[in-house]
């Protein structure tokens, strides 16, 4: 599904990666070693260059608009662009949002309320449920429970599954040794600036 | 003319100067420590004046297209300079200068030609003693609309970076990404001219017109030309401040949809 080949920025890579459907790559590495940049990169959000693509097509003969809806990014702290949580989830269904944030335990009332409020927590749960919303083909998670509770990072883990059950490729960034054990499929290692895969 | 011209001699600015020794005597008995960048403020305005005086006279004789013409661009670069040495966060590789430049040239050029064709017609229409006057007045008021529109601009989209692109990893265009700040550092260029023509008449006297009163024109006569300088001022400064503004924008995204803050510089004054 997703090819990515030699594909270098500053001095990350040449690296080459692949996910296909239902697969959830675990990406680890030590900090600082580029694992944020590597998927800035993937989602064209820093110049780089390389040859990715989607379901066979080139990254540069799409849209840069149409490459993130479908290999979309989650920030570890993503930002905000309105007062109120509803405005980011616009023009998605409404029964379609509240199932995802029921998933994330999070209420129906969430979509009122006010950004300044939320907890760092709950950004992150919304950040990532206003993702899984738009059912991208790729969905690139940087640490996407880092800011959570035991329970909650359950719910997050769980709806991560889900959403590799329904046919999307999951890339995510964990410190978390036990959390790439339980949700990948594949491991891979970013270090120097080249990926390696973790034997499991 | 109504009244008469009343000319002064040196004397006349000899006597003035005695209160530029009573601010420097201020400044020296409670230690401001102003007295010399006074003196050197005082001495430039002088210099500078003087030899304007000395050019713009020698252009009125002239009334030639080219050296009209030299002269305003002339002008126009040096409002260029101004508008990019009053930013604190510009664009990198004489980006901010370029945009401003092109910008009040145009927006100036448009409006002072618009202006010299139909409204105040002299004969030739480009003669240095009305055209070289008015684009002064454009600049003067435009540099500050563009600098203040693209600094806005610049430091807006540098602060909201986290929001803009949450935006665009959602497949949001930059255009609508931006256009919130956009809008932001377009109103903030307009707030000064807005604010001028509001407060024209009633908190300051616009100094063209006090001029005119000076020099002998009825007042009624000097307000219509004030009016009419306020107008030409307020669509300069708006088409200004549109082309700078969407410029910089511009400049800050890239073919890809990406927000490309790398390509802007921070200077501490």
């Amino acid at each position: 599904m997703l090819n990515v080949r030699n594909l270098k920025r500053l001095t990350l890579g040449p690296i080459d990666l692949d996910v296909d459907a239902g697969q959830i790559v675990a990406l680890t590495g030590p900090s600082g070693a580029g694992k944020s940049l590597l998927l800035r990169a993937i989602a064209d959000l820093d110049p780089n260059e390389g040859d990715l693509s989607l379901d066979g097509e080139s990254r540069d003969a799409m849209e840069a608009s149409d490459w993130r809806r479908q290999v979309m990014y989650v920030p570890a702290h993503t930002g905000w662009w309105a007062d109120v949580v509803e405005p980011h989830f616009e023009g998605l269904g409404r029964d379609h949002v509240k199932a995802i944030l029921h998933r994330l335990g999070l209420e129906s009332t969430a979509l009122g309320w006010q950004v300044a409020n939320l907890s760092t927590g709950e950004r992150q749960r919304l950040a990532l449920a206003r993702a899984v919303a738009h059912t991208p083909k790729v969905l690139m998670l940087d640490e996407p429970t880092s800011g959570l509770d035991a329970e909650n990072a359950t719910r997050a883990e769980s709806l991560i599954q889900q959403v590799a059950d329904d046919g999307a490729g999951v890339v995510f960034v964990t410190h978390d040794a036990a959390q790439a054990e339980r949700l990948a499929t594949q491991r891979l290692r970013l270090e120097n600036g080249t990926l390696t895969e973790v034997p499991t | 003319m109504t009244g008469v011209y009343l000319q002064l001699n040196y004397i006349d600015l000899a006597i003035a100067s005695v209160l530029l020794l009573l601010a420097g005597g201020l400044s020296i008995a409670l230690n401001l420590g102003l007295e010399k960048t006074l003196g050197i403020a005082a001495l430039r305005t002088t210099v500078q004046l003087t030899l304007i005086g000395l050019v713009l006279k020698m252009l009125f004789q002239l009334v030639s297209p080219w050296w009209t013409a030299f002269a305003a661009l002339a002008m126009v670069m040096l409002a260029g300079r101004e508008v990019t040495a009053r930013q604190s966060i510009k664009l990198r590789g004489g980006w901010s200068y370029s945009i401003a430049t092109t910008s009040l040239i145009t927006a100036g050029g448009i409006v002072t030609i618009l202006a010299l064709t139909t409204a105040v017609r002299p004969e030739p229409w480009y003669d240095p003693r009305f055209a070289l006057p008015l684009l002064g007045m454009m600049l003067g008021n435009t540099l500050t609309g563009i600098s203040v529109g693209m600094e806005r601009l610049s430091a807006t989209l540098k602060r909201e970076k986290d929001a803009i692109e949450a935006r665009l990893v959602l497949g949001h265009t930059r255009r609508d990404a931006v256009r919130p700040y956009v809008r932001e550092a377009m109103r903030a260029g307009l707030m000064p001219i807005i604010n001028a023509m509001s407060a024209a008449g009633i908190i300051s006297l616009p100094g063209m017109m006090t001029g005119q009163i000076l020099a002998g024109v009825d007042p009624t006569e000097a307000v219509k030309y004030q009016i009419l300088i306020m107008f030409l001022l307020a669509g300069t400064t708006s088409i200004g401040a549109l082309i700078a503004v969407l410029a910089t924008s511009r400049r800050l995204g890239d073919e890809r949809d990406r927000l490309r803050l790398d390509r802007l510089r921070e200077t501490t004054h």
